[in-house]
């Protein structure tokens, strides 16, 4: 694949610096060769194997198990059900701070979930685990699930998402509607959906008197080490996490689950080495979801189809004992400018898991609405999509003022339109037919996603061979982490990424911050970034004091590191490699260190996004309704790119999983009984390669100053926003027919009148 | 230890005989290579032969490893992740995976190269897109690498096929 780009990518920040280059991944022979370690890929001596049972019922009380006949099964060791299960230290039915859940460990025998953890068996293979959990044969009194909107009991949410307040009022929403022309109103509904990494959950956990190291694929491995802490009633420093590789995360593998907490605390009762995977099954449950949410979206436009009124409110579902509610409605803050926004949202209690981050939170259901909605009101218009987005663009953060920190996204509707071939495209629907008589159709969306930074540290160790060592505990589920990391520390240090070792995916390592909210390469590179400067710098230190050194006296002049030696700023002739610096000062190594986080003051004068355009060609059946996305055509701009190579896997990834919350993805519950009929990857639909036929992302080049000093944004979740739309919209385009209920099925436009 | 019984096979896995006693009738292929014998590199994903993350070629065919009785394979000759490269020298896919980045987070990984290494001896894969992301959709990778994936088999394919009419030459 050529890595093109319409433009040259914006300069190096440093000559002969390998940011910026398509470097193919690190860790690339270890995964294609079976050799990267996963954390259920771990077997230390003795180790047993742990099992969860889990409810098939959704709410109501365990009666009775049968204990001995789980126990009776030869390899069978020990079975914890809530009468023997050992205390922690924290309760779970408490949060735990900073943004912990509530778990299910067997606290008591209430059912408050489907695949709920109601017992687990340890035996001395998985087979016999597997069995003594199956003879366990529960007993329950059932409840009436609360499964749908009429069953279950709403509520005024305090927060959502992650703190977010639940209602958000800029202007005033009546008189914008007042000054309005022309009205749009319609109602969207979004389905639960299941993070599904390919990787199930998975701990192998090994105590040595109060010490416990975990191998667990993690997300966030400092604040992980607090929380099983807190759990165990022991020192954070007691826990060691080991995360070198993770089989996706998307979010599900940030937040700490109920079945790890139990085969951790199995492993201490025993005093053996204790390993639990979920089944493909039981992740439909304890390790969160996309919640549901019913969505009403109303637009008022002037005369010229602007805007004067944005009115976005979300129905979200939670548990009925915890809350995390997708902020959907606030996908409509920072995109469109109107002069008034109100985005609320409501809670609604069901019957299920908690829900949790999923890849891109809030604004991958919220924008799948709002660009539908916004496609609705362009048709109402009579104005192209794409000018009618033109019309209603931001200059400024629309519901603060702020400026954008960066934002070219008039760039990315150009650049992908051209690529797409987006101006010939008729304003009717269903007027374009392929060669075969398939209806075809063309729709677009607005893409974005917030710039979050995390505070996160690292070390950069200079070492007597003139090569370095870098380190910090971050994480790579895939994004390329170990690569975009090693070539932004290669960068400070002016080193080439084969001379620097990065270490990495340890949690006793300094705090590499969150892999999560799109903002770990800029959040972990940002620490890496100041700590190699802070070798260089010390470095330049011994040099320029050195009277026998080319660079002695330099101190005020500076020094500038480049290909692993230093040069005086002023004369590049002048110069002496970090080797022969270390070596004069009988130095075996120069050690830097960096905490990083975004600066408040900088933070609080600008509004930080990612933005982009995504462009859609999709064809139907015109007798069968099938749905096939044809083409997909993204042009994002997210600041500075590491490695275009990457950053393109990224947006692709996000694209998929557009495609897939277009057509695809839904997890269906029985309505009597709250158990989920497609818990597993035959039902449950995901994108197979056939689904996916051609691909295209454009990266936009564009110099942020004030996002981080290193320019980074985050390209990890922001390519499924605006893609849902896009398709949606161009189904619409092709058939006449508007869907407004996720995912598009065959169904919805065959028994629709437009369609026949 | 399981029904304390033992049954012995014969398999040759990655060219090296084993001779092995199965402690249990339930035991998988998959559950042997990574549960008994270490051999990690084949994963687990959904253990229902839905998502392809447990391909390996038995007798040269790509199967769900996970849907294989062990005990069902005696006198099998298996071939894992970990028994396609030549030493340090990648196999053709193994290499044009790195080169077209078709994997992100790299677990569904050594099933989807097992599967094109499976597919491009079969003599089905082509030159055509359209067929090879066909032939590959029993592989899942939710990260979404298929682009990648499938430059990577048709590189591979016509790798391999160059090789093939340079050893016949």
């Amino acid at each position: 694949m050529p890595l093109e780009t319409t433009s040259p990518l914006p300069q190096h920040r440093r000559h002969g610096s390998s940011a910026g280059q398509p470097l193919t991944r690190r860790d690339g022979v270890l995964k294609v060769t079976g050799r990267a370690t996963y954390a259920a890929d771990n077997h230390p001596d003795g180790m047993l194997y742990a099992v969860t049972a889990v409810s098939s019922i959704a709410r109501g009380r365990v009666t009775a198990l049968d204990v001995e006949a789980a126990k009776a099964h030869p390899g069978v060791v020990e079975v914890l059900t809530p009468a023997n299960r050992p205390p922690l230290a924290h309760d779970p039915d408490e949060k735990m701070p900073p943004f912990g859940f509530r778990v299910e460990v067997l606290q008591d025998d209430t059912v408050r979930y489907v695949n709920q953890p109601i017992a687990i068996v340890i035996a001395e293979t998985p087979e016999a685990a597997t069995e003594g959990a199956a003879l366990l044969n529960p007993q329950y009194e059932v409840e009436p699930a609360r499964t749908g909107r009429e069953s279950g009991e709403r509520f005024d949410p305090e927060v959502i998402g992650i703190g977010a307040p639940a209602r958000t009022a800029h202007g005033d929403i009546e008189a914008g509607f007042a000054a309005a022309v022309r009205v749009t109103e319609a109602d969207y509904v979004t389905p639960p959906q299941y993070h599904n990494a390919m990787e199930p959950h998975a701990v192998v956990a090994q105590w040595d008197g109060d010490r416990v190291t975990l191998d667990m694929p993690n997300q966030a491995l400092a604040l992980s080490c607090a929380s099983h802490a807190a759990y165990f009633g022991i020192p954070a420093e007691n826990v060691l996490i080991r995360s070198p590789f993770l089989g996706g995360g998307f979010g599900s593998k940030a937040i700490l689950n109920g079945p790890q907490i139990l085969a951790i605390l199995a492993a201490r009762m025993l005093d053996r080495p204790v390993k639990l995977a979920l089944t493909r099954a039981q992740m439909y449950g304890p390790v969160g979801h996309r919640g549901r949410t019913w969505q009403k979206l109303r637009l008022g436009m002037d005369e010229e189809g602007r805007l004067t009124a944005l009115h976005h409110q979300a129905l979200c579902t939670t548990s009925s004992f915890d809350e995390f509610l997708e902020p959907a409605a606030n996908a409509s803050l920072p995109l469109y400018a109107s002069p008034a926004i109100l985005a609320e949202h409501e809670g609604l209690r069901l019957d299920v898991g908690t829900p949790g981050p999923m890849r891109a939170p809030g604004l991958a259901s919220g924008s799948a609405a709002l660009e539908v909605a916004m496609d609705e009101a362009a048709e109402a218009c009579g104005m192209d999509p794409l000018d009618f987005r033109l019309a209603n663009y931001a200059e400024t953060e629309p519901t603060t003022g702020k400026p954008f920190s960066s934002k070219a996204l008039r760039e990315c509707y150009a650049e992908g339109a051209k690529r797409f071939g987006w101006s010939g495209r008729p304003h009717e629907p269903r007027t374009m037919r392929d060669e075969s008589g398939f209806l075809v159709g063309w729709g677009m969306g607005t893409a974005v996603f917030h710039c979050p930074h995390f505070p996160a540290e690292a070390r950069a160790t200079l070492r007597a061979d003139g090569t370095a060592l870098v380190e910090t505990a971050g994480a790579d589920m895939g994004q390329g982490a170990w690569t975009a990391l090693a070539q932004i520390a290669a960068e400070a240090l002016g080193l080439d990424p084969d001379q620097v070792e990065l270490n990495s995916g340890i949690s006793s390592l300094p705090d590499g911050g969150i892999a999560g909210g799109s903002g770990h390469t800029a959040s972990a590179g940002l620490a890496l970034h100041n700590a190699g400067e802070d070798a260089i710098a010390r470095l330049a230190e011994l040099a320029t004091t050195d009277p026998a050194s080319p660079l002695f006296g330099a101190g005020n002049i500076g020094v500038v590191a480049r290909a692993g030696r230093l040069h005086r700023r002023d004369d590049e002739n002048r110069s002496e490699s970090y080797a022969e610096i270390l070596a004069r000062a009988g130095r075996s190594d120069v050690v830097g260190t960096a905490k990083a986080a975004r600066d408040p003051a900088v933070a609080s004068a600008h509004a930080m996004y990612s933005h982009g355009a995504v462009f859609a060609e999709v064809k139907v059946d015109p007798d069968l309704g099938q749905i096939r996305v044809a083409r997909l055509v993204g042009a994002f701009a997210a600041g500075r790119v590491i490695n275009p190579r990457l950053v393109r896997s990224q947006y692709f990834g996000g694209m998929i999983w557009g495609a897939s919350f277009a057509l695809h993805e839904e997890a269906i519950a029985d309505r009597r009984t709250g158990r989920i009929m497609n818990a597993d990857l035959a039902e449950y639909h995901v994108p197979v390669n056939a689904d996916v036929p051609s691909l295209d992302a454009i990266l936009i080049p564009e110099d942020d100053p004030y996002v981080n000093p290193i320019g980074v944004k985050g390209v990890g979740e922001i390519g499924i926003t605006g893609t849902v739309g896009a398709i949606a919209n161009a189904v619409w385009h092709a058939t006449g027919v508007r869907v407004r209920r996720f995912p598009v099925r065959v169904e919805d436009l065959i028994i629709s009148r437009e369609f026949a | 230890m399981g029904y304390h019984m033992s049954l012995s096979i014969r398999l040759t896995i990655n060219g090296l005989k084993r001779e092995i006693a199965l402690d249990d009738p339930r035991v998988t292929l998959l559950d042997l290579l990574r549960e008994r014998l270490h051999l990690t590199g084949t994963k687990k994903g959904c253990d229902r032969g839905q998502c392809g993350a447990c391909t390996v070629l038995v007798d040269g065919r790509r199967i769900n490893s996970c849907l294989s009785l062990a005990a069902s394979l005696d006198g099998a000759e298996i071939t894992t992740i970990e028994g396609l490269a030549d030493g340090e020298d990648l196999h053709p896919v193994q290499a044009a995976f790195i080169a077209h980045d078709g994997f992100q987070c790299g677990y569904c990984t050594p099933g989807q190269i097992m599967s094109a290494v499976g597919l491009i001896s079969e003599g089905n894969a082509g030159d055509d897109p359209e067929r090879i992301r066909e032939l590959m959709s029993g592989n899942i990778c939710r990260c979404g690498a298929y682009q990648g994936i499938t430059e990577a088999v048709l590189e591979a394919q016509k790798d391999l096929a160059e090789r093939n009419r340079r050893d016949a030459a």
